[in-house]
Order: structure tokens, then C-alpha cells, then sequence
């Protein structure tokens, strides 16, 4: 199977849904024209990081306009959009959409919410509780947001699922600025991607936003990593951009033979190990 | 005292000046405006704040005003006027001093740092006028070693808008100020607020910026123990003096502090972002 991803690296505006539900439907347009066939935009790219009390003003339910317009766009370009979601009983999730067929294919809610050092989303968000890899029309892919993708586990656990390719959309904020060094923490991020490619032979796309909120940089940066470890496209660091690349997933296959990782996989060891120091841990007493 | 060079605080000049740029070039746009105003002093860190405004913005964008005291040297407004002409910016100088001495022939006894922030919040406010009248944001020109030592003054020098050094220690300041190509002379002279005849920032501190940055940088970036900073070799006292200059100057570091009375207060409960809904 080959197809055409596009990356949408854009500079949402804080808490304006409206601006950034209409930049969207612009970039939507572009990368159709550009012959995409699946569009991802970074996390929160409807209504922009550090919301603070905004993120119930900026929510949206499962049935709203906004998302039905989406659904209706998803008949011609399969999407990945980052956005607040509010629940029937009104949970807030930082939450991305898989959209394609005029269906919500899959929601992955953030696990992993960062609530230290400038962050603080697990005051305003609650986390969600599961990775699933899921099936779409170019292969069996999976969600991570951002602080996911540090937890080895998850990523480990997409793969296990089945994932071929790990969709990550971020709001990296940009830090680190050593001399004659790289930009810190698109060094980790950059190493992070090639290394969960490499180690779990799949696809890593890594969807990062650009911009500026109340002084914090995002970097952008973003990039698509295939299962040898290699970059097949990189955005630009800081500006806006649209990069598409065409995918062929067969090179998990070509990857994977001669088989190294995949096949030796003792998940019944690892869960039996897990489970053994989880047992520990309960029985520990302070 | 000999220059130290730590590397532990080297900066990536070009990395640092694409962030700064960019910072100054949203943050003004975002509020409405395109024109940024800045106080010249002179000195290195000011000379940097329009460096990167001039670079941002355009020159015709960028107003730099020179405010004098009587006592102010003449080396400093030279300094400032030659930022101006490499620049290519728009610039006036405005004498603060019959403001200043109108106010303190009412109080003839007052003392340097009165007379000294007093002159800092004039300037304040000639920034903040013109800020009005040229629709033009105040861009600030504080470090982050001042910030962090309290060494300004609260609604003076330390008021801006916006502030694009104010995560950069001052020998970082330098760094960036000698790669951006300010002349050599400002990015080397003795830091001062001159405030007053021979004044001098690292007499009146009691220590180095070479000193300072690299403890600061340990205690504050790296989160290191007190226990720690000793076995790097810094002097007991020194950390002791350099916390409790940081403690002390914590208010004006921040907003004025509100007595709770409602569900809902002001940077308690009401949290937004400045850039609400830009």
C-alpha cells in the first residue's frame, strides 16, 4: 500500500476555535490539491497549548458543527486533528481525531498529561486510560500526544497492537540552546523518533506545531521516520509549512526480514515481569 | 578581575537570535501593533533589546530614546547615539533632568536610590507616553541575573511589554551582544546603571556577573543543593547572600497580590494567557 501523507505544521492562535477551525479548512484544501490522502495537524491544533481556564470555552462534543463539517471533509482526505474534547458528562480530554469516511475511526485521549516544570495540563484535562492501535483505509495505525511518546511503554504497546505507523501530534515548546549544539529538545525528540522507529520497525510521524504563547516557542521540526530509521521528510524548524511524503508501508516488511525484534518478542515474559514487580510494589509499606 | 569564560553558559548566538526575533516580531503583531519602543541607555543589555527589535521589526519600526540625567556620563549617551546611527533607527533624546529636579527640590535630603529609582520610573513613564502615541510596545531591557538579584527597579527599568532578554544571564547577554555585531566597546565596558557619578553594578552587588551567572545558573537552571554548589566551589556565603537577594526581590517579580474575597480571583482561579484568543 502507498499513499500520501501530508503534515500540517501550523501555528493555531490560543483559544480562538473559529480562527483556527477556518486555517484548517484552508490547509485541508491545500493538501487535497496537493493529492493527500490523509492530512495530521499537531496537538490542540483547533485551539492552540496553554489554555488554561479556556479549555472549556474551547471543547467541543463529538456532534458538534465543527466536527461534522470535519466528517464531511474526511469523505475526500482521511484526517488526524488535535483538539479539547468534552464528553456527555462534560470530561475534558486533550484529545486527537481520526477522521476518514465520514467516520470517527478512532480517539486517542491523552494518557500521559505533563504537570510539572511550565506545564500544567493535568489540571485541566483529565487522561485518558488506553492505547489501541486501530485500522484505517492505508494500514493499522496509532495515536500518541506528545508526553506519551516518553513513556517507552506506549509506544511499545502500540506496536505490540499491531501499529505500522505511530502518529505522534505535539506542542513541543522550544528550550536548550547550547553553543554549537542543536536545539536541546529537538535533539531528544529527533533521537526519540528514530530510535522507537528502529526498535519497533514502524513508521514514526512526528507532528509538531510552530508559534509563539505568551513568550514559549514551538519548534516544529516535524518529521516521518521509517522502520530502517530513516527520514523521509523533515518540516522546517519554527515556520509554518505543509510537507507531504508518499509512504510505502511494504518497507515493514522489507524491515522486518531478516526478522530481529518482532519475532523474539516475549510478551508473556514481559507482562509476567510486569506484573511480578507491580505485586511488589503494592506489598512495599512506609 | 580576569574574564572567565564558563561554557556551561554559552549560548547558540544564531539558534538564540531566531527565537528572539521571531518572539518580538508575534508578541507585537498579536496586540495590534508594529512599532516597538525602547529606552537606550548605552549599555549592552539595552543595545541587544533593539539589536533584535531592528532586526525583527524593520529599522523604520523601532524608536530608541535616549533619557539623560544631568549626572549621566557622556560616554553612555555616545554609546547610545551609536546604536542608533548603526541601526539606522528613529531616535530622540529627551533630559530628564528637570523632571527629576523639580520633584527633589521638595525633598533635597533624598538619597541615591531614591533619586536613582525615582529617574528609572520617569523614564518609564516618557516610554510609556510614547508608547501611546506612536502605537509602539515598550520593549524591555532587563536580564536575567537582574531579575533574579532584584537589581532594578520595580515599575522603572523593569517595566515592558514585552521582554526578549529576560531568560538570558547578563554574560550571556554579552555573548549574544558580540555576535550580533555591537560594538565592541559597549559589549565590554563596566556594567552600570548610572544612576549616579561612577556608579558600578558589580561594585554595588558585591560580585562579578562571571561569578553570579554560574552560580545562578546552578542554582536556578540545574535545581543544584546548597551541598552541591560548594563541592562545585562556590563560597557559602556567596550562595547564602545570592538566595536571600533572590527571596527578597521575589515581589517584583511579580504581580501585586490581591486579597481573595470572591470564587474567583485574579491569577488564582481566573487563569488565562496574555495571548487569550490571538
Amino acid at each position: 500500500m502507498v499513499f500520501r501523507i501530508g503534515i500540517a505544521q501550523i501555528y493555531p492562535t490560543l483559544g480562538n476555535v473559529e480562527r483556527n477551525f477556518a486555517h484548517i479548512k484552508e490547509c485541508i484544501d491545500r493538501a487535497k490539491e496537493k493529492k493527500a490522502d490523509l492530512l495530521v495537524f499537531p496537538e490542540l491544533s483547533l485551539t492552540g497549548y496553554f489554555l488554561k481556564d479556556m479549555v472549556p470555552n474551547s471543547a467541543l462534543r463529538v456532534d458538534s458543527p465543527i466536527i461534522k463539517d470535519f466528517l464531511k471533509k474526511s469523505l475526500e482526505i482521511s484526517l488526524i486533528l488535535g483538539l479539547v474534547e468534552e464528553t456527555k458528562d462534560h470530561i475534558f480530554y486533550n484529545s486527537a481525531f481520526f477522521m476518514e469516511e465520514g467516520k470517527i475511526v478512532h480517539i486517542h485521549r491523552k494518557v500521559y498529561l505533563p504537570t510539572y516544570g511550565m506545564f500544567d495540563e493535568q489540571r485541566y484535562f483529565s487522561k485518558g486510560n488506553k492505547i489501541r492501535a486501530f485500522n484505517t483505509k492505508f494500514g493499522r495505525f496509532a495515536i500518541l500526544i506528545c508526553e506519551d511518546m516518553w513513556h517507552p511503554s506506549a509506544p511499545y504497546i502500540a506496536a505490540q497492537d499491531g501499529a505500522e505507523m505511530i502518529i505522534s501530534p505535539a506542542s513541543s515548546p522550544t528550550r536548550g540552546v547550547r553553543q554549537k549544539k542543536k536545539l536541546e529538545i529537538s535533539n531528544i525528540w529527533e533521537s526519540m523518533n528514530l530510535t522507537y522507529a528502529k526498535m519497533l520497525s514502524q513508521f514514526i510521524c512526528f507532528v509538531n506545531r510552530v508559534g509563539y504563547e505568551d513568550g514559549i516557542n514551538f519548534w516544529g521540526g516535524s518529521e516521518i521516520v521509517n522502520p530502517s530509521g530513516e527520514k523521509i521528510i523533515k518540516g522546517k524548524y519554527f515556520e509554518q509549512e505543509m510537507i507531504i511524503a508518499e509512504i510505502d508501508i511494504e518497507e515493514i516488511r522489507r524491515d522486518r526480514i531478516p526478522p530481529m525484534i518482532q519475532k523474539d518478542e516475549d510478551r508473556e515474559m514481559t507482562i509476567k515481569e510486569l506484573k511480578r514487580i507491580q505485586k511488589k510494589n503494592a506489598k512495599k509499606e512506609f | 578581575m580576569q574574564k572567565k569564560n564558563f561554557k556551561e553558559l554559552k549560548i547558540n548566538s544564531l539558534l538564540v537570535k531566531k527565537i528572539l526575533k521571531g518572539f518580538i516580531k508575534n508578541e507585537t503583531r498579536k496586540v495590534g501593533f508594529k512599532k516597538v519602543v525602547v529606552g537606550l541607555s548605552g549599555g549592552v543589555d539595552s543595545s541587544v533589546s533593539t539589536y533584535l527589535a531592528a532586526m525583527a521589526m524593520g529599522k523604520e519600526n523601532v524608536t530608541g530614546i535616549i533619557m539623560p540625567y544631568k549626572t549621566s556620563s557622556r560616554e553612555s549617551l555616545e554609546d547610545a547615539k551609536k546604536i542608533v546611527k548603526k541601526l539606522g533607527i528613529r531616535s530622540l533624546k529627551i533630559d530628564i533632568t528637570p523632571m527629576i529636579d523639580a520633584y527633589f527640590s521638595a525633598f533635597p535630603e533624598a538619597d541615591n536610590l531614591r533619586r536613582g529609582n525615582k529617574m528609572a520610573r520617569e523614564r518609564m513613564t516618557i516610554l510609556y507616553d510614547h508608547s501611546a502615541k506612536e502605537n509602539a510596545l515598550v520593549l524591555g531591557t532587563s536580564n536575567k541575573t537582574e531579575l533574579l538579584l532584584g537589581y532594578g527597579t520595580l515599575y522603572g527599568d523593569m517595566a515592558s511589554a514585552i521582554n526578549p532578554i529576560g531568560d538570558l544571564y547578563k554574560t550571556q547577554v554579552r555573548q549574544l551582544a558580540k555576535d550580533l555585531g555591537v560594538p565592541k566597546e559597549i559589549v565590554e565596558k563596566k556594567p552600570s546603571a548610572d544612576l549616579w557619578l561612577g556608579q558600578s553594578d558589580e561594585e554595588e552587588l558585591g560580585f562579578s556577573y562571571e561569578d553570579v551567572d554560574r552560580l545562578l545558573y546552578y542554582l536556578v537552571d540545574k535545581r543544584y543543593s546548597d551541598k552541591e554548589l560548594i563541592k562545585l566551589g562556590f563560597d557559602k556565603d556567596f550562595i547564602k547572600k545570592v538566595i536571600k537577594k533572590i527571596q527578597d526581590s521575589q515581589f517584583k517579580r511579580k504581580l501585586p497580590i490581591i486579597a481573595k474575597i470572591s470564587e474567583r480571583t485574579i491569577d488564582r482561579d481566573f487563569r488565562y494567557a496574555r495571548d487569550w484568543g490571538r
